[in-house]
């Protein structure tokens, strides 16, 4: 099926949810509300012309200071049966930064999941496990946010562990000389 | 046995264990012998890639993907490659496309061959690995007289490939494949009908197809579960879809299968790049407006007539918005799955957001599936089974 026909079939089934779509280089996206994300996902996995038994991805992207709201977490989808993909994006706010889980509906959500809690601090309702998986359990901060530096400059905000290790090694350089 | 006298144990495997292939950390829960609970723990080689990529140039960008999965380096970076072009819109010329196939093909062997060496070592095969790194010793060498690098080779380059082959190396190469089916089946002889060997990867850690697409798993541990999904044929890019190969698949979706795939995916990537040297055409290697060095500060050429939209809400912002950020996402069948690539761009020289879809990342979350109520001596057998590396898996 073309990318904008599945987008057609969602916006006649959930008219008030789907904000805009936009097509660039045959790929599709569309941006929808949080709040009927599941149902939105569920019906595409269900239904027999989409079939969408696939998530390939689960991540987010933050557009802080371009748009309000300000997070958008971007679902990429695929259906083995009828070889198309397709890409859903559910706006999330600053404020009550949650969305739902659908780690029910692919187990693999679970650590992408994990991932975007990690990385951008947003919180997905009904998760089994929700916790940091790249970074130490007391990491300060959520890096892939636009507000996070770049640069190790963090000064006091500095990691927990790193600054032991450093007056350590610190106590340790002492001792030699 | 008097249940009084039982107890539960933790064992911490890792992260320096030789059969974790990398640095992965798992907390197995044991009753006896038997696993009751499998937690992964993984980051201890993040190195934060994603947001690395944000502060540098598409074309300083492409050094850094390398680092991901270093066994297969030339795969990630024509993944990265084709997201950028598709992006820009970018028409790679025919020779180039062609001279990609065969290097990702040469990277897909090189991989599986480190694959089955520590696979079959971890289980009790020696010889194997011997063997394995004798030959891939041939392709590294190969892939240096071409790039002038062994393992990080960032030989792609957006556009087209940075330097052209020579007949030496053609004529290497296709010596090379023409008898590396001849060493497959050196391999199989000395595991394929080996009786321990079949007992430890036969009906040890099964998934079923619909599982295996419920858990997103792809590549080779896939496809062991009998589901066909290749991105190279499915979504087809550089010259796949001019050469002629085989997609193997398995049946019962345990290790033995996804061991089975690979090595009949050793004499599929054998016969694509027989092709590919064959069917090369002459011609440049590098797109004319392919981006330079020091790219342009902003804005990129990109056709914005080319974004079709409509807005269902009433919000002046929004259209703006949508001009200004593009995004696309772009994969490639790296060895061990689809490798992704999504890139948000704001006319900037420097991607606003790249994200990797990592295929090991997927594979490590489905052990806990895959271990749980089978023995220790599985954990290793089904680690060797997925194919991981953990510089992708944690980016």
């Amino acid at each position: 099926m073309k990318p904008i026909e599945i987008v057609e079939k969602v916006k006649e089934k959930f008219p008030k949810e789907v904000l805009w779509f936009r097509c660039f280089r045959e790929e599709c996206d569309i941006t929808v509300n949080k709040e009927k994300i599941k149902e939105i996902l569920s019906y595409l996995k269900s239904s027999p012309a989409l079939e969408f038994d696939y998530l390939i991805d689960l991540t987010a992207v933050d557009y802080l200071g371009f748009r309000e709201p300000r997070f958008d977490v971007i679902y990429i989808l695929m259906s083995i049966k009828h070889r198309h993909r397709i890409r859903i994006n559910a706006q999330v706010p600053e404020q009550g930064c949650c969305i739902q889980t659908v780690s029910d509906l692919w187990a693999t959500a679970q650590w992408f999941e994990r991932e975007v809690f990690d990385m951008f601090g947003i919180v997905f309702n009904g998760h089994p496990d929700l916790r940091r998986i790249l970074l130490p359990e007391d990491w300060i901060g959520f890096p892939l946010r636009k507000d996070y530096p770049v640069g190790s400059e963090l000064g006091d905000k500095e990691w927990e562990t790193f600054k032991e290790l450093k007056n350590m090694a610190k106590g340790w350089k002492e001792d030699e000389s | 046995m008097n249940p009084e006298n039982t107890r539960e144990l933790l064992i911490n495997m890792g992260p320096h264990h030789p059969a974790t292939h990398g640095v992965l950390r798992l907390v197995l829960e044991v009753e006896g012998e038997v696993i009751r609970k499998c937690i992964p723990h993984i980051g201890y080689l993040h190195r934060g890639v994603e947001k690395l990529a944000e502060d540098l140039t598409y074309v300083q960008a492409l050094p850094i993907t390398d680092r991901l999965d270093y066994l297969s380096s030339m795969v990630n970076n024509v993944g990265f490659c084709l997201a950028v072009e598709k992006l820009l819109g970018i028409d790679v010329p025919e020779r180039a496309k062609f001279i990609r196939t065969m290097m990702a093909e040469m990277a897909r062997i090189c991989s599986h061959l480190v694959w089955i060496a520590t696979h079959a070592l971890d289980i009790g095969a020696m010889t194997v690995f011997l063997y394995a790194m004798r030959d891939r010793e041939k392709l590294l060498e190969l892939f240096e007289m071409v790039t002038g690098a062994r393992l990080t080779v960032s030989y792609p380059r957006i556009g087209g490939v940075r330097c052209d082959v020579n007949e030496q190396f053609l004529e290497e190469l296709y010596k090379f494949v023409d008898e590396f089916p001849k060493k497959v089946e050196e391999y199989e002889t000395l595991i394929d009908q080996n009786r321990i060997w079949l007992k430890r990867t036969k009906g040890v850690g099964v998934i079923s197809a619909e599982e295996a697409i419920n858990w997103g798993l792809t590549g080779p541990t896939l496809r062991g579960s009998g589901v066909y999904y290749d991105v190279r044929k499915f979504f087809p890019y550089d010259a796949y879809d001019k050469v002629e190969f085989d997609v193997p698949l398995g049946k019962n979706g345990d290790v033995y299968d996804r061991y089975k795939c690979r090595m009949l995916e050793f004499r599929q990537s054998a016969k694509i790049i027989k092709q590919c040297i064959e069917k090369l055409p002459d011609g440049a290697i590098l797109s004319e407006n392919s981006p330079r060095i020091r790219m342009p500060a902003s804005p990129l050429k990109i056709d914005k007539k080319d974004i079709q939209f409509e807005i269902f809400i009433e919000d002046k912002t929004i259209e703006e918005f949508i001009k200004k950020f593009t995004d696309v996402y772009a994969s490639v069948e790296s060895p061990r799955g689809e490798l992704g690539y999504y890139i948000v761009c704001d006319d900037s020289a420097k991607p606003y957001r790249m994200r990797v879809r990592a295929p090991s990342f997927v594979h490590v979350g489905v052990l806990p599936r895959l271990c749980e109520g089978s023995l220790i001596a599985d954990v290793i057998a089904n680690i060797g089974s997925i194919d991981i590396v953990l510089g992708e898996c944690d980016r």
